[in-house]
């Protein structure tokens, strides 16, 4: 991140069905509203927390979303962590290339997210968990 | 261990006069006459302690699961389930069962009022089993809301996801919510089978009213799209908004192999025209003789 950053609001949503999925798409959506997001932002950041909240179910066997409004002093925006304990990424730089899937998906889900949003970081360990943590400005 | 024996015996022999108290009781306290009969009520209340009535003397209330109580719960499972359907709270439903006690404690204390020691253990015991009862009565209730909420999901379900013709061969699926595995599924099942039986060429999906479009949806789509291409028919997808567009666009989503529209109008023309048809403006005087036959056709 860069200069100083403040969260002004921040909201922990557990994920364990494919509902709370749904809750987290709602609840982004909300705060993108709240920031203040164009109507192409706010779809944007939340079919990024969508795949991403997705992602944390069905390959992270479920987890937590972290959602929160940030700001530099210049700018607001939108911050989400996705945490999951789950089996953990072996071969990161194949897990972000597009169409790759372990699963059944499109393949495009977290090369898809770090288009959509501003700031991507990934850091995963294997049999400990994967933490995703996306940023978009205003 | 605490037997009913007695108690049971002697409500049996003021059955009349604790069913006259507890409607008494029932109609004075607020119960909702809009949405149940002060008869049907008092029939309830007198059905209920009939059932009470009939539980053998020798049964233990502390064995309230043992299978002596089960046409008293029963009975009251199916009243707090057909109130669940009416709309009656969980408050006014418990009370239904717990209005007996002022009845029951009243008759108590006319039997054993001199002996302050079998007053108590009585009353315990009555009061232990009309709690037990009342709380089984909320249980049925939440399990017969629990049941109104799945009905009305799978009404949801069935309701979000009308098939309807725009033309003899063309099939339109305007799509409105979220779409999470369930729904897409009975989504896709509909369409299908509605090509099937109009006989149709072309299906348009429209996704106006999808606010996210990820790519599980997207994933769903292009499934449901090529599964129609495999039985003959074209997919178009109409209702793409701007910033769907370039959501779609971002995620890397390839939808070059699809018919897409931005407006269900022009998915429609598209549909026309891939059917060999064309809607074209009509001059004056033919206006006016089409007119004439549209309204001689009435």
């Amino acid at each position: 991140m860069t200069g100083e950053t403040t969260v002004r609001k921040a909201e922990t949503i557990p994920i364990a069905e494919s509902n709370d999925v749904v809750r987290v798409r709602q609840q982004v959506r909300v705060l993108a509203l709240e920031v203040g997001f164009s109507l192409v932002d706010q779809t944007k950041v939340v079919t990024a927390a969508s795949e991403l909240g997705r992602n944390t179910l069905e390959h992270g066997h479920g987890g937590h979303a972290e959602i929160s409004i940030i700001d530099n002093g210049v700018k607001r925006g939108i911050k989400m962590s996705f945490r999951d304990n789950g089996p953990g990424i072996a071969d990161i730089a194949l897990a972000m290339t597009d169409g790759y899937t372990s699963g059944k998906g499109m393949g495009l889900g977290l090369s898809g997210s770090k288009r959509l949003m501003n700031e991507f970081e990934l850091t995963s360990e294997v049999g400990v968990g994967t933490t995703v943590t996306v940023a978009r400005w205003k | 261990m605490v037997i009913m024996k007695t108690l049971l015996q002697t409500l049996q022999d003021n059955g009349d006069r604790i069913v006259a108290d507890w409607t008494h009781s029932l109609r004075s306290a607020t119960q909702r006459k809009d949405l149940l009969s002060e008869r049907d009520l008092e029939s309830q209340a007198a059905d209920l302690f009939k059932a009470i009535v009939k539980v053998p003397a020798e049964t233990k209330i502390s064995e309230f699961g043992s299978p002596a109580w089960r046409p008293v719960k029963d009975l009251v499972a199916t009243l707090s389930v057909s109130r669940a359907n009416l709309g009656f709270s969980p408050t006014e439903t418990a009370l239904f069962v717990l209005s007996i006690k002022p009845a029951i404690f009243g008759t108590i204390r006319q039997e054993w009022g001199s002996d302050p020691d079998r007053l108590f253990s009585e009353i315990t015991v009555a009061d232990s089993f009309i709690d037990k009862l009342s709380l089984h009565s909320t249980e049925s209730y939440i399990g017969g809301r629990d049941r109104v909420i799945a009905r009305q999901q799978e009404d949801m379900l069935e309701l979000s996801t009308p098939v309807v013709t725009l033309w003899d061969g063309i099939v339109a699926l305007p799509l409105i919510g979220t779409l999470d595995s369930a729904r897409t599924q009975v989504v896709m099942e509909t369409l299908l089978q509605a090509i099937v039986d109009t006989n149709s060429r072309v299906a348009i999906i429209d996704i106006t009213g999808v606010p996210t479009v990820d790519t599980l949806v997207a994933q769903h789509l292009l499934k449901t799209i090529t599964a129609a291409r495999l039985m003959g028919a074209e997919c178009i997808l109409s209702g793409i908004r701007p910033q769907i567009a370039q959501t779609i666009v971002h995620l890397g989503i390839d939808l070059q192999q699809i018919a897409t529209k931005a407006k269900l109008a022009d998915a429609f023309r598209l549909a026309l025209e891939q059917t060999g048809r064309r809607v074209t403006r009509i001059d004056g005087a033919q206006a006016a003789q089409a007119a004439k036959a549209a309204k001689a056709a009435l």
